[in-house]
């Protein structure tokens, strides 16, 4: 009995090895391509918030980590700096509408150094096809309407939807998407503005893996 | 060849792992909303399957009976990981819209099935052909219904394909209709499941049909006369 028990457990331990051997192996073969993949699309995502970034490799490197999930959705956020010839143009920010309608919503936005949004996009949510996907830039332009506003903390108010008497429009069926993603973006301008010393904190994200 | 012929009614039909055994509903019912969606996780699934089966067909005069259920987990969970391993590599974006499903090939109750009932029991090249099969049946099922949803719901067809096959396959996506207001029952969950309903029905009521001309042709149909005489 036991000898048949430890005879199973030797051939299950067999197997796992082997299984671990090509998996292992193969983990190595793809590592540098999926690495680069990553890279691309963290890329493509930056170039399109600010078109005007050359050299997206080196924005990509400026970046530090800010922990303040009161304003950014959550802890460890990465807050990109653009400069061009030594000056800071823009900061680009991960933020996280913790209150979208089903789940958060990571947002990348793009805000000059006084506090206006130059751009946004949705990097990823869960929001219902069809009425809350608008946010996404392929299924409508309204993320485009955050481009060019100044936010300060004298018009929160302005910083709304519609219905709520601010200056964004809401989609019909759907008020609580875009009201998330409203609050979100404005509180991401808020913060850069609220917190020049951005500029100098140290590059301390890991380099993309 | 008849066996090859009779293993592929099987999997396409007959027992179509999709409509007649009804395994592996939870990522048939997911990912079906695009049919690109759909073509990506058929193709990974029959990919895993076909593998599966052919390794447990190898070694299963060394298993022993009583941990070969583990060991085929382990074969199976192996698969499933290099297939998201190279999905990652190669096809980032359509690995990042299959999200959890992808690993959940895993769970799915068709590959351990077959590998059961199927490839422990018989040699490399039926075990071959039958995860093949069973894993096109699958495919065509999935393909079916991602249509079927994309179309009701968003008026297109192929709308994202290049995360699939690369850029040209932009060219691919057709516009059926044009909507702004997409019909999100068909999007959503509750339309996989009526949209399975009518799949199934479908076949069955080719299958009845079939049977009863078969049952003309025999002329077993003449008992109905019978009855038929009586009143």
């Amino acid at each position: 009995m036991i000898r048949l028990i430890s005879k199973n457990a030797l051939a299950l331990a067999l197997v796992a090895i082997v299984c671990v051997a090509i998996l292992g192996s193969l983990n190595q073969l793809t590592q540098p391509k999926i690495a680069e993949q990553r890279l691309l699309s963290q890329l493509a995502i930056l170039q399109e918030v600010l078109p005007d970034a050359s050299n997206a490799r080196e924005l990509l490197a400026d970046c530090t980590l800010v922990n303040v999930p009161e304003q950014l959705g959550k802890a460890g956020q990465k807050v990109y700096r653009w400069r061009q010839d030594h000056e800071l143009k823009a900061y680009l920010l991960e933020t996280t509408a913790p209150d979208g309608y089903s789940g958060n919503i990571d947002l990348l936005v793009a805000v000059s150094p006084d506090g206006t949004v130059l751009g946004s996009r949705v990097v990823s949510h869960q929001e219902t096809p069809g009425l809350g996907d608008k946010i996404e830039q392929r299924r409508s332009n309204w993320i485009y309407s955050f481009s060019g506003k100044p936010a300060t903390a004298a018009d929160a108010r302005r910083w709304a939807v519609t219905k709520d008497g601010g200056d964004f429009d809401q989609f019909t069926g759907a008020t609580i998407t875009p009201r998330a993603v409203v609050n979100a973006v404005y509180r991401a301008a808020l913060y850069v503005q609220q917190h020049p010393e951005l500029a100098t904190a140290p590059a301390n994200c890991e380099i993309s893996p | 060849m008849s066996l090859m012929k009779e293993l592929t009614l099987q999997g396409l039909w007959k027992n179509n792992p999709g409509l007649v055994q009804l395994l592996g509903l939870c990522p048939l019912l997911g990912v079906t909303n695009t049919l690109t969606n759909a073509l990506g996780l058929g193709v990974a699934t029959l990919l895993v399957l076909l593998g599966s089966n052919m390794v447990v067909s190898l070694v299963r005069a060394h298993v022993p009976n009583e941990i070969r259920i583990p060991i085929f987990v382990m074969i199976i969970a192996s698969f499933v990981t290099v297939i998201q391993l190279l999905m990652n590599a190669y096809t980032f974006g359509l690995y990042q819209s299959l999200g959890i499903f992808l690993p959940l090939i895993v769970t799915n109750c068709a590959i351990i099935g077959r590998a059961e009932a199927f490839a422990s029991k018989n040699p490399l090249l039926p075990s071959a052909i039958d995860g093949l099969m069973m894993g096109l049946g699958f495919l065509l099922v999935l393909v079916a219904l991602g249509a079927m949803r994309e179309i009701l719901g968003q008026g297109t067809l192929f709308d994202g394909a290049e995360l699939l096959l690369g850029d040209w396959a932009k060219i691919l996506r057709i516009e059926v209709f044009h909507s702004d207001n997409h019909f999100l029952l068909a999007m959503l969950p509750p339309g996989a499941f009526i949209g399975m309903g009518l799949l199934i029905a479908l076949k069955n009521s080719i299958d009845q049909r079939q049977a009863r001309k078969q049952a003309v042709a025999k002329g077993s149909i003449t008992r109905a006369r019978v009855t038929g005489a009586a009143q």
